[in-house]
This record gives structure tokens, C-alpha cells and sequence, in this order.
């Protein structure tokens, strides 16, 4: 696959795309990405773990127009509308994430979503991996 | 209630032409001189602040130099009520006599440009798309809606009533009345909000005249008391704007925090409430803040919203000056705007705005990133 948009973010784990989350040593509270400390208490022993690649939809909406460009990469001549949502990971964290569909009568809160590899345009002109959640049809909530 | 407000100023919010910021925040504050009927050199305390528009202490320059101690305030939108908030304290303490409170700014057309770095926030973050504002009203209220069972289109009457109250007020940027179904015939933007759901950023300048509660009466027979102010930033569990992720435990809103804080200062029931001005950056916000004010309970919007009572001529009015989907918002001038709105209708002088039930208790509250709000309560 291309580079990470950041290798911060996530880990190839026996060829699955995993999302690295922190775990507070102290108050076991799990964010995304990992930072230096834990959101909830300020605790610094932080464990990367892999989040869970299955989830449900707990918020969505569609990006249609052009974000400010910096930061964005995609110019507004190239732009087209994209979803994006939070995902909730039970018993972990609800992260935020791109999603590869951006249909609202596809999307509804509570769908099963699983995590994908989605390739994003990079500040040098070339491709990145970053991650997304895709509908997981078929799949009971 | 130790702390008055005797001067109130205001210039016309919008896009500036033919003017600068600096022009405008000097104008507000000879305003809210002129309304206190004061000169700037009776002024022993001077606190404001603005992201975009310059240093608020550099005004001294056309003020006059006086010697003034002047404290710049940056706080996001929370940057008016800390204002107000630093020169309250200052006037409590007996450190100033009367205190001048600016807020002032000017943005660029568009959404705002978020920095990452500054954020706290990786790269990443931006170039693929997500460091937009108005992505987090979005999933807010989307969420919002799903979770008290309320209807899409609360989201339309709550805009049709801003520009109303908008078309309205002299001071305000949009002054055309625009009907539910023009709101709804706008472009959608970010999912359930559309073109008229949303605030833009913008130019104004307000400013407000303090002084002792006791000594007020001297300098007019009207003035309208601070009973209390509260800025509080966010704790755990709460979502917040430009999150990369939420925790599972979930907490409230900052707004929550600094309402119940003003409240319980002030010895004020919410229910006493005449009036209120609450962040509406966007239309789902006014819906989440009432409830997050205390202002009615959660799932209670459809009703409230449905009888009118947050009209000006109801039981409860909302935003009466057209908020910031009117005003649109400059950061540093939009929560002063709010506190000048809630002068004039406890005077009763707010005009074509004015509101129909004789208000004695009025709110204030503001919402911004990165998870802060300030509110205030004012009385007659």
C-alpha cells in the first residue's frame, strides 16, 4: 500500500488495517490518535493499543463544499463532496473518520460500519493511505 | 450585584466598506462613552480583545493616552464574556472605577481556516478534510436530533426567526426576512444544515461602560446590573468541536458548566429568564443551547419552538437581535454584541426588536472551540 497520511495513526496487523488507540494506564480511558497524555485525567502512561476495526454509526454528515485549502489538499475546482462521521467502537472510543459513502439515504445512526484503507491526495502532489469506514451491509447491528 | 453596566455601544455588523476595524471599535467605544455620558478619560480600567482585528490596548493611540491600564483578552468566543468577566473583577476588587469592556474583529469571507498545529491537532487532520468548523455543528446536531427525537425542521424555524428579528434591527449584517421555505430552498452544505442554517464569519465592534452597582445611578436612571459571569472550559466526556475522537463515558457541555455556574451565583431560577441571546453559529446550535442553558429540557424544543414562544412577542425570546445568523460573527465582538442586545431590552430601548413581555432577567451565552463557554445574567 502507499505511505500512511501518518504513521501515527495506524498499523498493518497480519495484513489488516488496524486504528492505534491509547490506553490510559490509570483511568482506562481510550483515545485516538495517541497522544502524550490521556484526555480524561492527564495521565502519561499511555499503552498503543488496536482499536477494533467493526463499529457502528453515532453521527454523520456530508462535506459539500470545499474545505479552506491549506489545510485541505484537494483544490476547490477538484473538490467533490465527501462523507464523514464518528464511529462508535464498542467498550473503546468513538472516532472520527471519513466514510466512502456520502449518500444520506444510504447513511442512518446505528448502521454497522467497517474500517477500510482510502487513498487521499498528499501535499507533494502523490497518494497517501489514510483510513475510512465503509457501510457494512449485510451485517446485523 | 456589585457591578453595573451604564454604557452600551454598538456599530453595524457585517462586511466592512469604506470603514476598518480599528475605525469601528474606536466608534463603539465612543458610543458607550457617549451612552454613559462619560469621557474615555474618566476611564481607570480598559479589557478587550479580537483574534483577527489587532491588539485592543493599541486603540489608545486614537482614544487618547491616558495612562490606562488596558489587558488584552484572546479566548476564542468566549473572548467578550472573559472581558467582561476581568473588568467585573476588577471592579469588585476596587481596583478600577469604571472599567471599559471591547470587543472587536474582522474576517475573511468563507469558513474559517483552522490551524492544526495550533489545535493540538496532527497534520493529517486537514489535508484529508476534517478540520472544518462546521463539520461539528453538523454531527452535533444531527446527533442531537436523533437522540430527543426532534424534527429536521426546527432547523428552518429557527433561521426564519433570526432573520425576522434580523430585518428588524439597524444593526444588523442580513436584514432581509427570509421565510422557512426560502431556508429550506438553500443550498445544503453540511448534512441536515444548509446555506441559511449556518453563520458567517464577519466585522463588527461593540463596547460596554461598567461601573459599582452603587454608584450607577449617577450617570443614568436605567442602568442594568451584572449578577453574574462565568467562562468554563470543557471536561471529560463532552463533544466538542475538532475532535479526532469521543469517549464512550459521555460528560456535558462547558455550556452546561458555565450556565448552571451563573445561575446559582446570581440566586436565579432559569425558569425567571425573560429573554436570551445563545450561540447560534448555526441553526441546530440555538436548539441544543436552549436545553443546555437549562433553558427547557431536553426534547422540549418542538414545543417551545412550535408555539412561538421563542418569537419576540413570546413567552421566552430567542436571539432577539437575529444572533449570529444575522450578525454573522466576529469571534472577538459577537459575545459583547449579545450583552449590548440584552441592555437595550431590560431598558426597554431595543426598538422594532423590542420584546413584547416587559423582560427583568436576560441571558447570555456563548459556545466555541476548543470546548469553552462563557454566560452571563443580567438584570434591571
Amino acid at each position: 500500500m502507499d505511505n500512511p497520511v501518518d504513521p501515527t495513526l495506524m498499523d498493518l496487523a497480519d495484513g489488516r488495517l488496524r486504528l492505534r488507540g491509547g490506553r490510559c494506564a490509570a483511568c482506562d480511558e481510550i483515545h485516538f490518535p495517541v497522544g502524550t497524555a490521556c484526555p480524561r485525567c492527564g495521565g502519561d502512561d499511555i499503552r498503543v493499543e488496536p482499536l477494533a476495526d467493526e463499529g457502528v454509526l453515532w453521527s454523520w454528515t456530508v462535506q459539500r463544499f470545499p474545505p479552506p485549502s491549506p489545510p485541505y489538499v484537494p483544490s476547490a475546482a477538484e473538490f467533490t463532496p465527501f462523507g464523514l462521521g464518528y464511529v462508535e467502537l464498542p467498550g473503546q472510543v468513538i472516532v472520527e473518520s471519513l466514510l466512502t459513502e456520502c449518500d444520506p439515504a444510504r447513511l442512518h445512526i446505528g448502521m454497522p460500519m467497517r474500517l477500510v484503507e482510502f487513498s487521499v491526495p498528499t501535499e507533494s502532489g502523490e497518494t497517501a493511505v489514510t483510513f475510512a469506514f465503509t457501510p457494512w451491509e449485510g451485517h446485523a447491528s | 450585584m456589585s457591578v453595573a453596566i451604564i454604557g452600551a455601544g454598538c456599530t453595524p455588523f457585517g462586511r466592512y466598506h469604506g470603514t476598518t476595524v480599528r475605525a469601528e471599535a474606536v466608534r463603539a467605544v465612543r458610543l458607550a462613552l457617549g451612552d454613559a455620558g462619560i469621557a474615555w478619560s474618566d476611564i481607570d480600567y480598559a479589557v478587550g480583545g479580537s483574534l483577527s482585528g489587532g491588539s485592543a490596548d493599541s486603540l489608545v493611540s486614537e482614544l487618547g493616552l491616558t495612562g490606562v491600564p488596558f489587558i488584552n483578552v484572546l479566548n476564542g468566543c468566549a473572548t467578550g464574556s472573559s472581558s467582561l468577566l476581568s473588568a467585573v473583577h476588577a471592579i469588585e476588587s476596587g481596583a478600577a472605577r469604571r472599567a471599559l469592556v471591547l470587543g472587536f474583529d474582522s474576517h475573511p469571507r468563507g469558513a474559517f481556516t483552522i490551524s492544526t498545529g495550533q489545535m493540538g491537532l496532527g497534520r493529517w487532520y486537514g489535508t484529508t478534510g476534517m478540520a472544518v468548523t462546521a463539520q461539528f455543528f453538523a454531527l452535533k446536531i444531527q446527533r442531537y436530533l436523533h437522540e430527543h427525537d426532534l424534527p429536521p425542521r426546527l432547523l428552518s424555524a429557527v433561521a426564519a426567526k433570526a432573520f425576522h428579528n434580523g430585518s428588524l434591527n439597524p444593526n444588523a449584517w442580513r436584514r432581509k426576512a427570509l421565510t422557512a421555505a426560502d431556508i429550506e430552498n438553500s443550498a445544503m452544505l453540511v448534512d441536515p444544515l444548509r446555506q441559511f442554517m449556518l453563520c458567517s464569519p464577519g466585522d463588527g465592534a461593540t463596547a460596554l461602560v461598567l461601573c459599582a452597582a452603587e454608584t450607577a445611578k449617577r450617570y443614568r436612571p436605567d442602568p442594568v446590573y451584572i449578577r453574574a459571569v462565568a467562562v468554563r472550559t470543557r471536561r471529560p466526556g463532552s463533544f466538542e468541536v475538532l475532535s479526532p475522537s469521543l469517549s464512550i463515558r459521555p460528560g456535558h457541555s462547558p455550556t452546561v458548566d458555565a450556565a448552571a455556574a451563573v445561575f446559582e451565583q446570581a440566586g436565579i431560577a432559569p425558569a425567571e429568564v425573560g429573554l436570551a441571546q445563545v450561540q447560534d453559529t448555526d441553526a441546530g446550535a440555538e436548539i441544543i443551547h436552549l436545553a443546555e442553558t437549562g433553558l427547557c429540557a431536553h426534547g422540549e424544543q418542538t414545543e417551545l419552538i412550535d408555539s412561538g414562544a421563542t418569537a419576540l412577542d413570546g413567552r421566552l425570546p430567542i436571539n432577539t437581535d437575529g444572533g449570529c445568523l444575522a450578525n454573522g460573527e466576529p469571534i472577538g465582538a459577537s459575545g459583547l454584541r449579545q450583552i449590548h442586545e440584552n441592555v437595550l431590552q431590560l431598558r426597554g430601548t431595543a426598538g422594532a426588536h423590542q420584546v413584547a413581555r416587559d423582560p427583568g432577567v436576560a441571558l447570555s451565552h456563548v459556545y466555541g472551540a476548543p470546548g469553552l463557554s462563557g454566560c452571563t445574567l443580567l438584570t434591571r
